[in-house]
């Protein structure tokens, strides 16, 4: 007979261990996938790992690709582990994504074909604040009528996915692009084309701002105030109640900061590798993000890490997918498990398992 | 436009057909959330079905067994969530999310040979004379089963919580779980079975979409029908027939939207569209808008152990 024994905290070594166990598991999971699907499941997960990264062939175009796929991840993750920490569930950072997008790039098409060293950081400043309108939705409504923003924020997601399909069939659509769908691409139009800063690295602005969140975040939890009512809302909500922790401020902050960092991803997407606004623009990094803040144990400097993990298994699909025909769709079921296992596996952090027979275990 | 070539009638009918996946997957949902659990796979749960159901309809030739395979695809998928939250006392709110990703990615991966292909036709079942009622015969008697029997699932489980030991003992897990423990109610395993009922629900709610809605598989289909059926339940209170009542009303919603779409209105088709998306807001907002005692619709009528997980210390 197993047991569990609730720890009175959370153990720090399994914390550590858990997101390894969990990408172990995955593996082997995925292994077991790949064969079903009758590929080699050695072949399979080397190509996904490893050949991205240090195979001679491919290494070239891919590294540079691991930031490019890391950086939007990393910075909706930071944001979204802020209110996951404190028990509000932003779900909808794919939403927030896109109208980040859209606000930054119909800002930069608003002064088209001006040049100025401005135009870039203004259309920063309306990602960050669509991404930030957006999420504040689901925050007002829950602040002001306890409106559930789990349902709320996901719901949104639809709603500006058909903002987006409007845009790009409509208000942005590129006046010279012989009635196809989609805006000017940025790529065509210096003063908004967020553009490699190093040549072949994949670093561009986003990259910088993912790391300047995750420092910010780092911040924020080990030496701020707002980042100790994060903490204690979500471990103790009755004593963060009588700690004078507002919960509508607390709220908001979460929402708010989610969604800016959600909206600007979105623009340094639209304005770099995606270069315009399409209808089919979002890929799902919203979604993503929410397994790499899990994986990253909520904690910035992991979900660093994890983003980057995460953006291997994005590129490493796709060369697998290239290479040995391996549906894209199974990278997608393959990020799911990993969600799985990491939820499995954290049993053992927050508590003991006992082997023996029921009762025999007080001494 | 022309709003005269939209029939009240055809309208009517089509609504009850656009309710029944959402009205099947927040039935199910309902039980669930009654036994103090909250899934929120039913997304990933209803597309897995729908693919289950639509595979094994064109492999065997027979709706039936499509559905009973795609309810199998459900709860076996539910099985992963009921393990995790219940076993290994996961977060309720990640682990359904996990459930969502996981489904949606498995979905598309068993549907990679299925794309563009018809499934076996479904007749409307024969109900003879009653379907020849003026008005009321199309609307209400020129249907499939599905339809039927989800309406008869609706009134079953109102009257199994209402008059039955079942649906007591179900609520008195989803109320109190100590309490339920200490008179030595199984918590887990009532739990399970309410998981996996809800799972099952969820997957032929995506079969009815993919096998006579649409009747297509297309990747990623249910296109958040999965969340809605989540609304409904807040909606609805958690009650059996007012989660008919917010099924019909999205149908309703979904059916006028795509009609006013063919008709030619002057609004565009994306923002005609997202309508039933932000009527499903508005409507949360006004059931979880506090009322005069400070307490909201929705928070006194919620399951008072709702998302909170069971650990029965010895």
């Amino acid at each position: 007979m197993i047991t569990l024994e609730k720890r009175p905290e959370p153990s720090k070594l399994w914390t550590a261990i858990t997101p390894i166990l969990a990408v172990v598991a995955t593996m082997i999971a995925g292994g077991i996938m790949f064969a079903v699907l009758g590929k080699d499941p050695l072949v399979a997960i080397r190509t996904i790992f490893w050949d991205p990264l240090f195979n001679e062939q491919f290494a070239g175009f891919s590294r540079p690709q691991l930031l490019v796929k890391a950086a939007p991840l990393i910075l909706i993750a930071t944001g979204l582990a802020m209110g996951f920490r404190a028990g509000v569930w932003n779900i909808g950072a794919e939403g927030q994504y896109i109208m980040g997008a859209i606000c930054g790039a119909a800002v930069g098409l608003a002064f088209y074909p001006t040049e100025s060293f401005l135009i870039f950081p203004l259309m920063i400043a309306a990602g960050a604040l669509g991404g930030f309108l957006w999420a504040m939705i689901p925050g007002v409504l829950k602040v002001k009528f306890h409106t559930n923003e789990i349902l709320v924020s996901l719901l949104l997601v639809y709603v500006a996915e058909f903002i987006l399909a409007s845009m790009a069939l409509g208000a942005l659509r590129n006046p010279e692009g012989n009635g196809f769908p989609g805006s000017r691409n940025l790529k065509e139009y210096p003063s908004a084309f967020n553009a490699e800063l190093l040549p072949n690295t994949g670093l561009h602005w986003g990259v910088v701002a993912a790391i300047i969140a995750v420092i910010f975040a780092y911040v924020l939890f080990s030496k701020h105030m707002m980042g100790f009512h994060i903490r204690l809302a979500g471990q103790a909500p009755k004593a963060a109640r009588f700690g004078g922790v507002e919960p509508a401020r607390l709220i908001l902050f979460c929402l708010g900061t989610s969604g800016a960092l959600a909206g600007l991803a979105g623009l340094f997407e639209v304005s770099g590798p995606a270069g315009q606004i399409s209808i089919d623009f979002n890929v799902g990094y919203g979604f993503t993000a929410i397994i790499v803040a899990f994986l990253g144990r909520l904690n910035p400097f992991g979900i660093l890490l994890a983003g980057l993990l995460m953006a291997l298994t994005y590129i490493g699909g796709e060369l697998a997918s290239f290479m040995l025909g391996v549906p894209t769709a199974a990278i997608q079921a393959f990020q799911g498990m990993l969600l799985f296992f990491l939820l499995a596996v954290d049993v053992l952090t927050n508590y003991r398992i006992k082997f023996g027979t029921k009762g025999g275990g007080s001494i | 436009m022309d709003l005269s070539a939209i029939s009240p009638t055809l309208l009517l009918a089509s609504l009850m057909v656009a309710a029944t996946p959402i009205l099947l997957a927040a039935l199910g949902e309902l039980i669930v959330e009654k036994s103090g659990v909250l899934n929120l796979g039913v997304e990933g749960m209803m597309i897995t079905g729908a693919i289950c159901g639509f595979a094994i309809a064109v492999e065997t030739g027979s709706p039936v067994v499509g559905f009973i395979a795609a309810a199998a695809g459900g709860a076996v998928l539910s099985l992963i969530f009921g393990f995790l939250t219940q076993y290994l006392l996961s977060n309720q709110v990640a682990t359904g999310l996990a459930l969502t990703l996981f489904g949606l990615g498995l979905s598309s991966l068993m549907g990679q040979s299925y794309v563009g292909i018809r499934p076996p036709a479904i007749e409307k079942l024969n109900l003879g004379p009653l379907a020849d009622i003026p008005l009321l015969g199309p609307v209400l008697f020129n249907h499939d089963l599905m339809v039927y029997l989800t309406l008869a699932l609706c009134v079953g489980i109102w009257a199994t919580l209402k008059f039955t030991r079942a649906g007591l003992i179900l609520r008195a897990v989803g109320e109190n779980h100590d309490a339920a423990h200490a008179l030595g109610y199984k918590v887990v395993k009532v739990r399970l079975l309410a998981i996996m009922f809800g799972g099952a629900c969820a997957g032929l709610g995506g079969a009815y979409l993919s096998l006579i809605r649409v009747p297509q598989w297309t990747e990623g289909m249910t296109a958040g029908a999965g969340w809605i059926a989540l609304a409904i339940v807040v909606f609805a209170s958690w009650r059996p027939l007012r989660v008919l009542l917010g099924a019909y009303l999205f149908g309703g919603v979904t059916v006028l939207q795509l009609n006013l779409q063919a008709a030619g209105l002057a609004i565009p088709v994306e923002y005609l569209s997202m309508s039933p998306y932000l009527i499903t807001i508005v409507v949360l907002v006004i059931m979880s808008a506090p009322r005069k005692g400070g307490k909201s619709r929705a928070s006194l009528a919620a399951p008072a152990c709702l998302g909170r997980a069971f650990h029965a210390s010895q």
